[in-house]
């Protein structure tokens, strides 16, 4: 009886790749969606703000922005571990790349907001808007219709870059497909696989993006 | 009526309104003519409320513009603005442009806005360009949007900043029909102009500014026909 230390790839590791599959989608679309409403909020303050907040803001911010992800991510996970409040990877991993995601999303934003020309919510306020409706229905869409392409190419690296997450433990598809090939021994199909993922998921987007860019040059 | 009684603005260390009076009845047009830097925009600006005073009362319709318990917002809405930059908002067809302040500042239902912006666009020739968006437009057009869209907001006053400064000179004209067009729909106007000739055809009244006050005040015959002042004189010899 061969007794053999690595079984093939099958079909049953189906539904193992799907969870990776499903973890990544999950982590990648709380990143955005955290990352895209902080980075909002963030953005208007820094275009309307003074220049001391602006660059107490923008100070950590460059942090954010400058220290590799990967040693954010262990660096987190570590401390709030070392302190006795370890979490979850999926908890520290979200929190990670979501603040990852606001501090590229904010300055898309913050460019965004700044093209708004100040004629346009002074015309506004002229109509007899308020303050929040001039920036829910005025400066909101005229100043992000522009950054719409930048904003999408973020979103697409945060998908790509939630593959670090992988290094706290987290199980989204390329630390599962760690696992496959250290079982099954076939690197080869498994990341040609797994490549093939994130290409599906990114290129129509990034496709999208492109035909949102010609369509607002016209 | 607008009542503007010894108004003063400063912006920082410079003066820009020293002592102004004026009076605007109901019905009346009221041209405000004057170089640059002589405070006549900067006067719209505090009637709307956009500017502070530091002295002075802005009565509109015995409504204290600028005091603390004021709602502007609401005071805003009985003066429709025009500027000189037409500001149509980009992201928003025609349509949209004027449906938008009547459906959301005065909550009417969204058919009501839309049949309301719709005559006032018809009112000033743009009824054939409803679902356009406005940058596709010239200037003349984008400023007449402009127009219409103050208009939808049923304003029982309208302020027009320079509206024909930014235009091309062949777009003038047409910015001006429609002026002269409100004029004789009866709506209560004041002009901040350059445009001399259509000051002394439309208006009741013709105010010079000079150096942020009055200097001469009256109907357009004797300020812009036979003004008494040296500097009105001056400055009419060289914008004509």
């Amino acid at each position: 009886m061969g007794l053999s230390l690595f079984t093939p790839l099958s079909w049953n590791d189906a539904g193992f790749i799907l969870t990776g599959i499903w973890n990544t989608v999950i982590i990648s679309l709380v990143a955005i969606l955290v990352g895209t409403l902080l980075g909002l909020i963030v953005g208007f303050i820094r275009s309307a703000s003074n220049q001391l907040v602006n660059a107490l803001l923008g100070s950590i911010l460059d942090v954010l922005r400058s220290v590799p992800l990967i040693i954010q991510l262990i660096l987190f996970s570590t401390y709030v571990g070392a302190i006795g409040h370890p979490l979850p990877p999926f908890a520290a991993g979200s929190i990670i790349l979501s603040l990852y995601a606001m501090a590229f999303m904010s300055e898309v934003f913050r460019g965004g907001f700044n093209s708004v020309p100040p004629s346009m919510p002074l015309a506004a306020r002229a109509l007899g808007m308020n303050a929040w409706q001039t920036i829910i229905y005025i400066r909101l869409p005229i100043g992000l219709r522009t950054v719409f392409p930048s904003w999408l190419g973020v979103a697409l690296s945060v998908i790509k870059d939630s593959a670090l997450v992988s290094v706290i433990g987290y199980m989204e598809l390329l630390r599962t497909s760690e696992q496959l090939i250290s079982r099954t021994q076939q690197p080869l199909e498994i990341l040609i696989g797994v490549g093939i993922f994130y290409f599906l998921i990114s290129y129509p987007l990034s496709l999208y993006g492109k035909h949102i860019e010609r369509k607002m040059a016209l | 009526m607008i009542q503007i009684k010894n108004v003063h603005k400063s912006f920082d260390d410079l003066a820009v309104l020293k002592g102004i009076n004026l009076t605007v009845n109901k019905g009346e047009a009221l041209s405000i003519i004057g170089g640059s830097g002589s405070g006549k925009s900067t006067l719209l600006y505090c009637i709307n409320a956009i500017e502070s005073i530091q002295q002075g009362q802005i009565l509109v319709d015995d409504i204290d513009v600028h005091a603390s318990h004021t709602n502007q917002d609401k005071l805003r809405q009985k003066l429709g603005m025009v500027f000189q930059q037409w500001n149509a908002f980009p992201h928003l067809t025609v349509l949209e442009n004027a449906a938008l302040a009547p459906r959301i500042v005065k909550k009417m239902r969204k058919e009501e806005a839309i049949e309301i912006a719709k005559k006032e666009l018809i009112h000033v020739g743009l009824g054939d360009k409803l679902d356009m968006y406005p940058t596709k437009m010239s200037g003349g057009q984008q400023q007449r949007l402009a127009i219409a869209r103050a208009l939808a907001m049923r304003p029982d006053y309208m302020l027009f900043d320079e509206i024909t400064s930014a235009l091309d000179p062949e777009l003038v004209g047409e910015v001006l029909d429609t002026l002269r067009m409100l004029r004789d729909d009866g709506i209560t106007m004041i002009c901040v102009t350059h445009e001399i000739a259509f000051a002394r055809e439309v208006s009741d009244t013709v105010a010079y500014f000079h150096q942020g006050v009055i200097e001469e005040i009256g109907p357009p015959e004797q300020v812009i026909s036979n003004p008494q002042k040296q500097t009105t004189q001056h400055f009419l010899r060289k914008v004509l």
